[in-house]
């Protein structure tokens, strides 16, 4: 831990941070509106490296998680109109309940098995929102009345703000002695277990801090959106940008997976005079990275330093 | 009568379902691929069929036809271009390969999807029927494209079935389900086994998709769901095991279709869910699964 704060890596993310702390004195509010969205969409990824990267549990479903956070933060702040902070709490409560449910059949089964859980996860959550519209907004979407604030600075801080320091408890959780098991029962569970280590407690550990990050991430972003839909926070679509982020990014590396979802919306927003084939190019773009840099940015930049 | 009506319109869509299900199911038993681009690559050859009629003109057959060539080729290509370069990948370690091939094939299927898209719009295509009109089973109006699709279906999947237990190719397609490095021993070439496998699969998923673009229409939103419900009736069956594919297909179709007749066509999908997770709670290898 103490020779992080003297590697390049640390001098390169604070550099970064200041740098994008000062953004609002000069660009224009457009711009600040996108990369809000993008912080928001760094946690979600860094939030499934964790149980992806870490804890070896092929997540598709991390609208499931997300999607329970936002929409009980929505559905709380719209139907008794409690403060945002309380409803923000709440959400990441639930989502961290959520996280509990979804830990039960990854003790139980493991890969494509569990993959396709968390898939029909998603798509449970999903009709839930549309059987019960009189209480969720259905395909419409929920109107939430509050939001944090309307300017566009403020906004921008908190979410940069809220990804740093999510960044830094998830990144110094995965380098601490707690993420090292976890990447062994990930890799080797029998092993793991004979030398000693709880995985069902260590893997349950990583089920409910991804939960509560992307479950308050999902809260935030519909207090700055003022609406939650499914298309915004529980379709696959979402989780699959989420999984694409990550692993563009470099799996098994936390930053790299914020790095990847900034890189993923900014370029979506850059390619939009290219029309319906943005979303064609910005995949064709991730396959290439998946094919030929199998460690994304970040591994493949890491990988260098090491062996220079 | 209401009976009847649901076990008649039950047995097309559920052929239908089992008919996708099961060439996926062949691939991952074969090679431990599991392909998520198969919904693209269904939805790719039902638009085929319907820009082979309407925009080159060509006759039903030549379209349907021509459906099925798209579909294996793009199921070539996704072997070639995405499948194989992960498989042998010097740089990605054996144990994640398999979260490699997910997200490949996964990115593929979306760039399918937008290129059909960009050129043929999202708006949902329906193909000529081969036969038309309606018949009357025991006071139920039953189309005849129906009656067409099930037996066709049923047809294909007797053939695979010859063709897996009869053929001397077919018989090493199991081998190497069974063992792949047996397989080699005997002087197989592996390689060439997967190619055949993966033409199956382009047929057959080909076939199914110019049908549900006969049945039921498609369009380019149709990819995701196609996807999900192919790896759900695999994984419900057991992953690999192509009797328990057709077993849970059957299930999943007529549950659907029982609660659209019986609830309402709203909560279509919710039982089948339910139950899936039931099955992933008692027996997580699947209903045919080995482990």
């Amino acid at each position: 831990m103490a020779n992080f704060f003297s590697s390049r890596l640390f001098f390169i993310s604070l550099v970064c941070v200041v740098l994008a702390a000062t953004l609002p004195f000069y660009v224009s509010g457009y711009i600040l509106g996108l990369l809000t969205v993008a912080f928001y969409f760094g946690v979600f990824a860094m939030a499934w490296d964790l149980l992806f990267g870490f804890a070896g549990e092929v997540n598709f479903g991390p609208t499931f998680l997300i999607g329970t956070g936002a929409y009980t933060a929505g559905i709380l702040n719209n139907q008794f109109g409690w403060s945002v902070y309380v409803c923000i709490l709440l959400g990441a409560l639930a989502s961290v309940v959520a996280g509990f449910v979804l830990a039960l059949p990854a003790l139980r089964v493991r890969g494509p098995y569990f993959g396709l859980t968390t898939l029909v996860a998603v798509l449970m959550l999903q009709n839930f929102v549309v059987v019960f519209a009189d209480l969720t907004g259905g395909e419409i979407g929920l109107t939430i009345p509050d939001v944090i604030t309307i300017n566009a600075g403020a906004n921008y801080w908190i979410a940069l703000g809220f990804m740093t320091v999510s960044a830094a408890i998830l990144y110094g959780l995965s380098q601490s002695p707690v993420g090292l098991v976890l990447q062994a029962s990930g890799q080797d569970p029998v092993q793991a277990g004979a030398l000693g280590f709880n995985i069902v407690k260590h893997k349950l550990a990583a089920f409910i801090v991804s939960a509560f990050f992307s479950g308050l991430s999902g809260a935030l972003l519909v207090f700055y959106f003022g609406t939650a839909s499914v298309g915004t926070v529980v379709d696959v679509a979402v989780g699959v940008n989420v999984i694409v982020s990550a692993v563009l990014g470099g799996r098994r590396t936390v930053l790299g997976a914020a790095l990847g979802a900034i890189f993923l919306i900014v370029a979506g927003e850059f390619l939009r005079p290219t029309g319906e084939l943005a979303t064609f190019i910005v995949s064709a773009v991730a396959l290439l990275v998946v094919l030929f840099f199998p460690g994304g940015f970040l591994g493949a930049a890491l990988s260098r330093e090491a062996r220079s | 009568m209401l009976f009847l009506q649901i076990l008649i319109d039950g047995f097309a869509i559920s052929a239908l379902y089992a008919l996708g299900a099961t060439g996926f199911t062949l691939i991952f038993g074969v090679s431990g691929v599991l392909n998520l681009s198969h919904g693209a690559i269904m939805v790719a050859a039902a638009v085929a069929a319907w820009a082979a009629a309407s925009v080159l003109h060509l006759d039903i057959y030549s379209g349907a036809l021509f459906g099925v060539g798209v579909a294996l080729i793009v199921s070539f290509a996704t072997y070639f271009a995405v499948v194989k370069p992960i498989q042998n990948s010097t740089r990605i370690p054996n144990e994640e390969k398999e979260i490699f091939v997910l997200t490949g094939t996964l990115l593929w299927g979306i760039m399918i999807q937008e290129l059909i898209a960009y050129f043929f719009t999202n708006n949902a295509k329906t193909v000529l029927p081969i036969v038309e009109g309606v018949v009357d089973i025991f006071g139920n109006r039953t189309p005849r494209n129906n009656i067409f699709t099930a037996l066709v279906c049923c047809l294909v999947i007797g053939l695979l079935w010859l063709l897996v237990n009869r053929t001397r190719t077919g018989k090493a397609v199991l081998a190497a389900s069974m063992n792949p490095r047996g397989v080699t021993l005997l002087g197989l070439e592996l390689t060439q086994i997967y190619i055949v496998v993966w033409g199956i699969y382009g047929i057959l998923a080909g076939i199914a998709g110019v049908l549900l673009g006969m049945f039921l229409g498609v369009s380019s939103y149709s990819v995701g769901p196609l996807t999900a419900s192919a790896f759900s009736i695999v994984v419900l069956g057991g992953l690999g095991s192509v009797s328990g594919s057709l077993i849970a297909a059957f299930v999943v179709g007529y549950l659907e279709t029982i609660t659209a007749y019986m609830i309402s066509p709203a909560y279509r999908t919710i039982p089948a869910l339910l139950l899936l997770v039931f099955v992933m709670y008692i027996r997580p290898q699947g209903l045919l699964g080995r482990r």
